[in-house]
């Protein structure tokens, strides 16, 4: 019997998913034993005509990591989605547009006036933009389009499941490779992933307050951290416990509060309104200027609450943009 | 709704836009206000959807963005003064989760004044008009939102590349050759 095809492809992405398929370890020498790798751009030469000459659904399942950006990035979501049985969101950016997420607070103009003429390491005197085509010595040359939104996989094609992560643990790949590959499948749309917040997981539960009180905010980086204590007592932001469990309290276990990257439990539509509730009802002043006070101990609620997940976020992007 | 936004000639529509305003009131203190002005036959805009809650403390702040991203021009919350919650604390919370969502939508690109916060007891009938009247007045010079519109625009772009791709798909699959020389 073949052994059934697996692609592997990125989108907008740092490489970092990529890395966290080869932290399999020995155990992808077990993956590579059961399936047939059809695709992966990072690792093996296969090329996008090699996919179109695939018959539709010949592909048991494709992992996606990366948040889409460009028209090319569609174009290969659309192209996958047709060869693929189950298109597989892989990590925080397919699953809910990452920290490339975070660039829908600024337009496409300025992102790229910053990137192609302000950057203090750019010397650009031309102010040369990139173009999607260009003419030289009679061949036309083109590139992809780079859009005015960052977009979850799921805002350009069905996606049949979710492993979330930034990025996800080679703990929870496997499970999920492994469930699909012996048909033992949750229904369709789950996020592969304990459905539970992470305090459930922490090592730290213990000393959760359960009235949890700030006085202030403090920062991570300006403030010694107790290597035992819940984070919330210690005054700091911890995603937690609006984030999803199963990366078995990797930051927390590092002395480092959570962040979110593994995106709400499916009982929250958006994860930056719901820890912004938990943390901003437990402050502990009374009067409205104290509040605000101590609430300016988080700088930048956005790049806080939503670090990865602005895309999939109920407002996705600044409203007020001008696009074009 | 967008027929609303896109106000141009040729889909001129049928009524001029009004804002739409989605209030959540407590139970206790401004939802009996706003029954109040409504015995006292005052008279304030009809902009306003009233949904009751039990507390104003029950206001997530996703109901607030999910009003936004659903249509509202804007946003009021009504609870009890501070010091009379039924629920002792529940108005405090919504005080400081309020303090942030207004810094968290301003940095989104949302108007202040779309969103308001109001502690107004049970006898101030006539505070529950005032409000509602001044808050439609600064949305109708602010203008629409029209969330729903802008997320179909952003979206325009995506939306022209993936009909061409199955343009495509259907232009290349054989069988679909075969039955149209047959």
């Amino acid at each position: 019997m073949p052994k059934p095809k697996l692609g592997i492809y990125w989108c907008a992405s740092c490489g970092g998913c990529e890395e966290a398929v080869v932290d399999l370890a020995e155990d992808i020498l077990g993956v590579v034993e059961a399936v047939d790798i059809v695709l992966w751009p990072v690792a093996m030469d296969f090329k996008k005509q090699d996919v179109e000459a695939m018959p539709d659904k010949s592909i048991v399942a494709t992992l996606i990591n990366g948040a889409v950006r460009t028209s090319e990035q569609e174009e290969m979501a659309h192209l996958l989605r047709r060869k693929s049985q189950f298109i597989i969101a892989y990590g925080a950016c397919a699953h809910t547009g990452g920290i490339p997420g975070l660039a829908n607070q600024f337009s496409r103009e300025q992102l790229l006036r910053f990137v192609y003429e302000e950057t203090p390491t750019m010397v650009n005197e031309a102010r040369t933009h990139p173009q999607t085509s260009h003419q030289n010595n009679g061949h036309t040359v083109t590139l992809p389009e780079f859009r005015n939104v960052v977009r979850a996989l799921d805002q350009i094609v069905e996606v049949d499941y979710y492993i979330p992560g930034c990025p996800p643990t080679p703990k929870i790949t496997k499970a999920a490779i492994g469930a699909l590959l012996e048909g033992k499948l949750p229904p369709k749309g789950s996020v592969l992933a304990p459905d539970i917040a992470l305090c459930d997981e922490c090592p730290r539960k213990a000393s959760k307050p359960t009235d949890v009180s700030f006085k202030e905010f403090k920062r991570p980086h300006l403030t010694p951290l107790d290597p035992d204590l819940c984070f919330l007592a210690q005054g700091l932001v911890c995603m937690g416990p609006a984030t999803r469990g199963g990366c078995e309290a990797a930051c927390t276990c590092g002395n480092m509060p959570c962040t979110g990257c593994f995106g709400p439990t499916s009982r929250v539509r958006d994860q930056g309104a719901k820890i912004l509730s938990s943390l901003c009802a437990n402050v502990a002043a009374k009067d409205e200027k104290e509040v605000r006070q101590i609430e300016a101990g988080i700088p930048d609620p956005v790049g806080t609450f939503y670090r990865y997940g602005l895309a999939k976020s109920l407002l996705r992007r600044k409203v007020d943009l001008v696009a074009k | 709704m967008s027929t609303c936004y896109m106000n141009n000639a040729a889909s001129k529509p049928a009524t001029a836009w009004q804002p739409r305003i989605v209030a959540f009131f407590c139970n206790w203190c401004t939802y009996t206000a706003a029954d109040l002005a409504g015995v006292s036959r005052l008279k304030y805009a009809s902009n306003v959807r009233v949904i009751r809650l039990m507390c104003s403390g029950r206001v997530d702040p996703q109901f607030v963005l999910d009003a936004l991203a659903r249509g509202a021009d804007g946003v009021l919350i009504g609870g009890c003064h501070l010091g009379d919650c039924h629920y002792v604390e529940g108005n405090y919370k919504t005080m400081r989760r309020f303090q942030m969502l207004k810094r968290l939508l301003a940095d989104l690109g949302i108007e202040n004044q779309r969103v308001r916060l109001e502690w107004i007891s049970a006898s101030e009938g006539e505070r529950v008009k005032t409000v509602v009247n001044e808050m439609v007045e600064q949305i109708r010079a602010l203008g629409p939102l029209d969330l729903p519109g802008r997320f179909a625009d952003w979206d325009r772009e995506v939306t022209a590349l993936e009909a061409e791709v199955h343009a495509r798909e259907q232009l290349s699959r054989p069988e679909e050759a075969e039955v149209a020389h047959a």
